[in-house]
């Protein structure tokens, strides 16, 4: 296997995710497409750290930190998707744009 | 004594009144009598050592710089502590710290308007620190920094205690306090002349290296300063001191600042004041710049003798008894600076001794007019008159120094007067002999006229009969504080007068020292 | 420090060579400085205590100058009955350059001459002051300025140099100006006083640049160094010798009020009599005369030109003088005016190279024309007025002194045997030796005018019918033993210098440390043709004078416009003199020029003063208004401006919408990445 196939496939899925985030309406589907832009930066991280032969393993330990991180972030992501939810019973993004000027 | 003749001594005289004046602040406004009490012992101190320094002075090294010191001071500037006296700073010296002294005394019960003489003693405190200052500065920016030291009480005293009178000025629309005017001028024009003084100062620092007097004199000596250079410093020198001097044209604000000025405002500002000028040009501008000084001469002798005739025919002119002895003061120092401007040591000796007469002679004149305005409420001489019949005491003693201030023979004024004409008749080798020469009968003539107007000014304010507006009115003779500033000042008079040895002994050995070193 | 150069006579004899050989006077002529010291100190003494004396200081005055004629008779007497006195001593008070200055005296013929002259006619005058001033506004500064003028004489003729000269000489300006100015309450007196100073002051120049020239030239102030070089004909000082004479000359035209100068000393009439009398006979007028002398052997010997200046001068004020005595109703502006003419006379002497005659009749004048004022001052006591027209017939009333200035006056005539005849025939003597002709016309001529106008004074005081109001009386002893003394010596002074039979005054006068050669030699036999012609004259001018004034003393003054018409408006004008003075010199002075030189200082240096005030706040105000306000300062609040500005556009762009800029994210990283991209490649 080649290192091109890796990187195909997590810059299709990179790209289905911006797609996702710059499209998507519902803001549970944004994060999730968010989660999945993560998901391609660990395939390419493995990817890299097999390829180099990096007897760290650097990029596994990377991998694992995003793993984390991701998590953290998608249940405080949920957490304020659902507060907004509750405050004005819709989770569409257009709608929420108190940051404006 | 050694610690006397290293320094000490004079930086006594010189910093002792500036001591009083830090104390003074201490003192409470009320408590008048600590004030001056403590004001009076700080100059007397300062005129003791002065005493002393006089008596440890070597007489017979007159032209060498004595009883200094010179210590490190600003070094990032090559700027020293150097002090020293020759036989050209000795008398004058002197002169200054016994002036304040006697100003003092007189101030005992003669205090002008708003009164606080707290605050006017800390004026003449620091007058005396500046004036003494900078007869022992042997530092140019020592120098320039006591030279300046004395524009700032002089301009309090003036703007504060002076003239409140309104006037109306030419190119001015609206009227102002004579004090306000006079003030401002005196400031102004001396700074500005001042301001080149320093810029001269400081080239001569980037040409020569130092900022010490008695080493750029040496370099000037052996000809290091010329061309443009010299030129345009000597002339930088020239306004600062020629204002100070005053110099006609640069004259106009002294009998504005006189008229202004309380009675010891005057007293200093004559006495002093106005030696700064033509000792900055004996010590600093002939020695430093000898080719430059003599190609200056002859236009420093011309516009010496402008003031002579001028000053003395402004006088006649004059209706304010105290304008007339300002404008006397220009008149005189015409002859100190025709002196000067001979380059001789006949001449310079002439200056200094005239500088010193002037001094006496023409702070006793407005010790007198002071009085007499404390007395009158004016200073109109038409209705003045017959004040030898009031006052028969003062007026005696308005027409001795009157006399004096003619150059009567035999008092103080005379020898500056006549040692100025006899030198300009022989001026330094090289100078033009027929400038000298016409400027000498033209000086004689100004004589005459100096003892026209102050004749007609005694006729005019002490003899006759007195105006029917004082009949009934008491008027008090010279009382015990004006005795005690007055009569040490006549006695010089006399004393100068008879023995001019007094001031020669030391002033001609250094005079004649100065020029053999410059030329 | 005081350094003594005390030199002995004989000394500087060894250095001056051509010496007259006498011995030094010793102690005597050492101690001479006590007669310039003791008049000064009494006029110190004076004026510090005379108030509190029971004689108001007249008795210390008295004192010093009784002190100071017995020591200059004590030195005459030394003189002739020893071997004469020349000595110089002195003390350094001072130097300027390489110029000593001392207080130096000198004790020789000339001066031991003077001081007695001096010493006997102030002891004369002093004593009668003491009573003419009786009852005077102020005696005490009477007599010190009285005291201070004898002290300033005595400081001039004592003089070794010139500078010392010269302080006696403004000494002796200063204290007539206080003297004439006496009575100071009335403007014309302290006018008087002032015009006196000043017509001196203005001939002084002429004195101190003379004396400069003089010193420069020689390298020294003392005189017998000048004269040093005299006698060797210095080169450099004969290049300049008639510059330095004229000058020296025209001080001395000042103070001995030589035409032009001449027209302080009848105005300084208005001082007390006694003042008049000093200033006439001893101090002040003779100072000139003085000066000429002590210099004389300069003009013989290298200024001749300069001589026959002085004989011009003194031949004209002796005429023009002499006329105007003749009108003057004023007693003592008669006398004034005489004094004028005498002092043309020794001037005109001394310019005719007659050194001894000029100083015989300065001595001989002293006497007689002091008691004259002596007198008159005495009458006026008496009448209590100056004008003649208020007198009359005061012959009875007041016999001493009408006899005493009988004798007086008719010394001045030059009727033998008194002291003017011997005098003035001496001087007559030398214009007719010395061939001037004219002057010798002029002085005869003049001779008889003196004797006309003292006729007339006389007649119209003491004869006829007197005039004034109430009963005048004889002065008081204390008044007329001085006239009495000074009639005597008026009587017999004349006779020290008889030609070929006595000489003690000319051997008095020559004993000078200058060869007597060049003082001129004492003539043996009278000149016949002088003789007659001046006794001539004078016996004429008194016919002729009591033939006009005697007859008919009541009606004088009417009579007088009659008899010189035309000449008389001019004569009463002083020759228009003094307005030509006071209208062409004094006035434009004192009045446009002064003022044009006060406006010049008010309204154009002050204006450039003011100006350059006014144009440098003018040019602050732009400075601020423009530059700063409107410059620096707009562009600081633009600067402010213009970025809230662009915020306010800005801020559009913050939509708030995640979307959007997670897409401008996105698309950033993309510009970055084709950015970096494109540098690698």
């Amino acid at each position: 296997m080649t290192i091109a196939q890796f990187l195909v496939l997590s810059a299709a899925m990179f790209s289905i995710g911006i797609y996702g985030v710059l499209i998507r309406r519902n803001a549970v589907l944004v994060l999730l497409s968010v989660e999945l832009m993560l998901a391609a930066v660990n395939i390419n991280f493995v990817a890299f750290c097999r390829f180099l032969e990096d007897t760290a393993a650097g990029g596994q330990v990377f991998a694992l930190f995003i793993i984390t991180v991701a998590a953290a972030e998608v249940g405080i992501g949920l957490a304020i998707v659902l507060l907004i939810f509750r405050n004005r019973a819709s989770a569409n993004i257009d709608e929420l744009d108190a940051l404006k000027w | 004594m050694e610690w006397f003749d290293n320094g000490w001594g004079l930086s006594l005289v010189v910093f002792a009144p500036l001591v009083g004046a830090v104390a003074l602040l201490a003192v409470p406004k009320k408590d008048e009598e600590t004030a001056k009490l403590l004001a009076l012992v700080t100059a007397a101190v300062s005129l003791f050592f002065a005493v002393v320094a006089a008596f440890r002075f070597d007489y017979a090294e007159a032209g060498s710089l004595q009883l200094g010191a010179k210590l490190s001071w600003i070094p990032a500037i090559g700027s020293d502590y150097e002090i020293g006296i020759d036989g050209i700073s000795l008398p004058l010296l002197v002169l200054s710290a016994a002036i304040v002294v006697l100003s003092i005394v007189y101030s005992w019960d003669h205090w002008p308007e708003p009164h606080n003489p707290k605050g006017f003693l800390i004026l003449i405190l620091f007058l005396a620190t500046g004036m003494a200052g900078t007869f022992v500065a042997q530092d140019l920016v020592l120098f320039f920094i006591f030279f300046e030291l004395v524009l700032l009480p002089m301009y309090f005293m003036i703007g504060i205690w002076g003239d409140k009178t309104k006037i109306r000025l030419p190119g001015f629309s609206k009227e102002v306090e004579t004090r306000l005017y006079a003030s401002i001028k005196f400031f102004l024009f001396t700074l500005f002349g001042s301001a080149f003084m320093l810029l001269g100062f400081l080239a001569l620092n980037f040409r020569g290296g130092s900022f010490s007097i008695p080493e750029l004199a040496e370099m000037g000596a052996a000809g290091q300063f010329d061309g443009t250079f010299a030129f345009l410093v000597f002339g930088a020198l020239f306004l600062g001191f020629a204002v100070k001097v005053p110099m006609w044209p640069f004259h106009t604000w002294l009998p504005d600042a006189h008229t202004a000025a309380p009675t010891v405002g005057s007293v200093l500002l004559a006495a002093i004041l106005l030696k700064l000028g033509s000792y900055g040009f004996i010590r600093i501008a002939i020695p430093i710049l000898p080719d430059e000084a003599k190609s200056w001469a002859p236009a420093i002798a011309i516009l010496a003798v402008i003031a002579i005739i001028y000053g003395s025919l402004a006088c006649l002119a004059q209706t304010d008894m105290k304008r007339l002895i300002a404008f006397s003061s220009v008149g005189h120092m015409g002859f100190v600076m025709l002196g000067i401007a001979t380059l001789t040591p006949v001449g310079i000796t002439a200056a200094v001794i005239g500088m010193v007469a002037h001094g006496v002679i023409t702070g006793m004149l407005f010790f007198l007019a002071g009085s007499m305005q404390h007395r009158y409420h004016t200073r109109e001489m038409a209705r003045l008159g017959g004040n030898l019949k009031l006052m028969p005491i003062l007026g005696g003693m308005l027409g001795f120094t009157a006399m004096a201030s003619l150059g009567l023979p035999g008092l103080a004024g005379f020898w500056g007067e006549f040692m100025a004409l006899l030198g300009s008749y022989q001026p330094l080798e090289g100078l033009s002999v027929s400038v000298f020469r016409t400027a000498m009968v033209i000086g004689a003539v100004g004589t005459v006229l100096t003892a026209g107007y102050l004749l007609w000014m005694l006729q005019k304010v002490n003899l006759g009969e007195p105006k029917e507006e004082w009949a009934g009115h008491e008027f008090h003779d010279v009382d015990r504080y004006e005795y005690a500033a007055w009569v040490p000042l006549l006695i010089s008079i006399v004393a100068i007068g008879v023995y001019p040895k007094i001031i020669t002994g030391a002033a001609n050995d250094a005079v004649t020292a100065l020029i053999d070193k410059a030329f | 420090m005081v350094t003594a150069a005390v030199l002995s006579g004989s000394s500087i004899l060894a250095a001056t060579g051509e010496a007259v050989e006498r011995s030094d006077g010793g102690i005597l002529a050492a101690g001479a400085w006590l007669i310039v010291l003791v008049p000064f100190l009494a006029t110190l003494a004076i004026t510090l205590f005379g108030k509190r004396l029971p004689r108001n200081g007249g008795e210390l005055a008295v004192g010093a100058v009784a002190f100071v004629a017995v020591y200059g008779t004590v030195l005459l007497l030394a003189t002739w009955f020893g071997d004469g006195i020349v000595y110089e001593g002195g003390v350094t008070i001072g130097a300027f350059g390489g110029f000593e200055i001392e207080w130096a005296w000198v004790v020789d013929g000339l001066s031991i001459m003077m001081f007695f002259v001096v010493g006997v006619v102030s002891t004369a005058c002093f004593v009668y002051a003491v009573g003419y001033m009786e009852g005077d506004v102020r005696p005490t500064a009477f007599f010190a300025s009285f005291t201070l003028f004898a002290g300033a004489m005595l400081m001039l003729v004592s003089a070794a140099n010139l500078i010392q000269l010269l302080i006696g000489w403004e000494l002796v300006g200063v204290s007539s100006y206080l003297l004439i100015g006496h009575y100071w309450e009335q403007k014309e007196n302290s006018s008087a006083g002032m015009k006196a100073f000043l017509v001196n002051k203005i001939a002084d120049i002429g004195l101190m640049i003379g004396i400069i020239i003089a010193a420069i030239t020689v390298g020294s102030f003392t005189i017998s160094t000048i004269m040093k070089k005299v006698v060797e004909t210095d080169a450099a000082l004969d290049d300049v010798a008639v510059v330095i004479a004229v000058l020296l000359f025209i001080g001395a035209m000042g103070k001995s009020a030589q035409f032009p100068f001449h027209v302080w000393l009848p105005d300084a009439m208005a001082g007390p009599t006694p003042v008049s009398a000093l200033m006439h006979a001893a101090t002040m007028v003779t100072a000139g005369v003085y000066l000429t002398a002590r210099m004389f052997p300069l003009f013989e010997e290298m200024a001749h030109e300069a001589l026959d200046l002085v004989l011009i001068i003194g031949a004209i004020t002796l005429v023009i003088a002499g006329l105007l005595a003749i009108v003057q109703d004023d007693i003592k502006r008669v006398l004034a005016y005489s004094t004028l003419s005498q002092l043309g006379y020794m001037v005109a002497a001394l310019g005719a190279g007659a050194y001894t005659a000029g100083l015989f009749h300065l001595f001989t004048h002293a006497f007689f024309k002091s008691l004259l004022f002596l007198g008159a001052g005495s009458v006026i006591h008496a009448v209590h007025s100056n004008n003649m027209s208020d007198m009359g017939g005061l012959r009875k009333d007041m016999p001493r002194t009408f006899w005493t200035f009988i004798i007086g006056s008719a010394a001045l005539a030059g009727l033998p045997p008194l002291a003017g005849f011997f005098s003035k025939d001496e001087i007559l003597a030398a214009f007719n030796e010395g061939g001037h002709g004219v002057v010798l016309a002029l002085g005869v001529g003049t001779a008889f005018i003196t004797a006309l106008y003292m006729t007339r004074a006389v007649s119209l005081t003491f004869f006829g019918t007197y005039k004034g109001d109430g009963h005048p009386h004889e002065s008081p002893a204390i008044m007329t033993v001085p006239m009495l003394g000074l009639a005597g010596a008026a009587a017999v002074a004349g006779f020290l210098n008889v030609p070929g039979i006595t000489d003690a005054f000319y051997k008095l006068v020559v004993t000078r440390l200058v060869s007597a050669e060049l003082l001129g030699e004492h003539a043996t036999s009278f000149d016949l043709t002088a003789l007659g012609l001046g006794l001539a004259a004078g016996v004429l001018g008194i016919a002729v004078g009591y033939r006009l004034y005697y007859e008919d003393a009541s009606t004088q003054h009417e009579r007088d416009r009659l008899r010189i018409p035309g000449l008389w408006p001019v004569l009463e004008n002083k020759y228009y003199i003094d307005d030509l003075y006071m209208n062409g010199i004094v006035n434009p002075i004192k009045g446009p020029i002064a003022r044009f030189v006060n406006w010049t200082n008010g309204n154009i240096i002050d204006l450039i003063v003011n100006a350059v005030g006014a144009l440098t706040r003018g040019f602050g105000r732009f400075v601020y208004g423009g530059l700063d306000q409107r410059g620096i300062d707009l562009a600081i609040n633009e600067a402010g401006a213009g970025t809230g500005f662009l915020g306010g556009k800005l801020r559009y762009i913050q939509t708030g919408k995640v979307q959007q800029y997670a897409a401008a994210l996105f698309g950033a990283s993309i510009v970055l990445v084709i950015g970096f991209w494109i540098s690698i490649t």
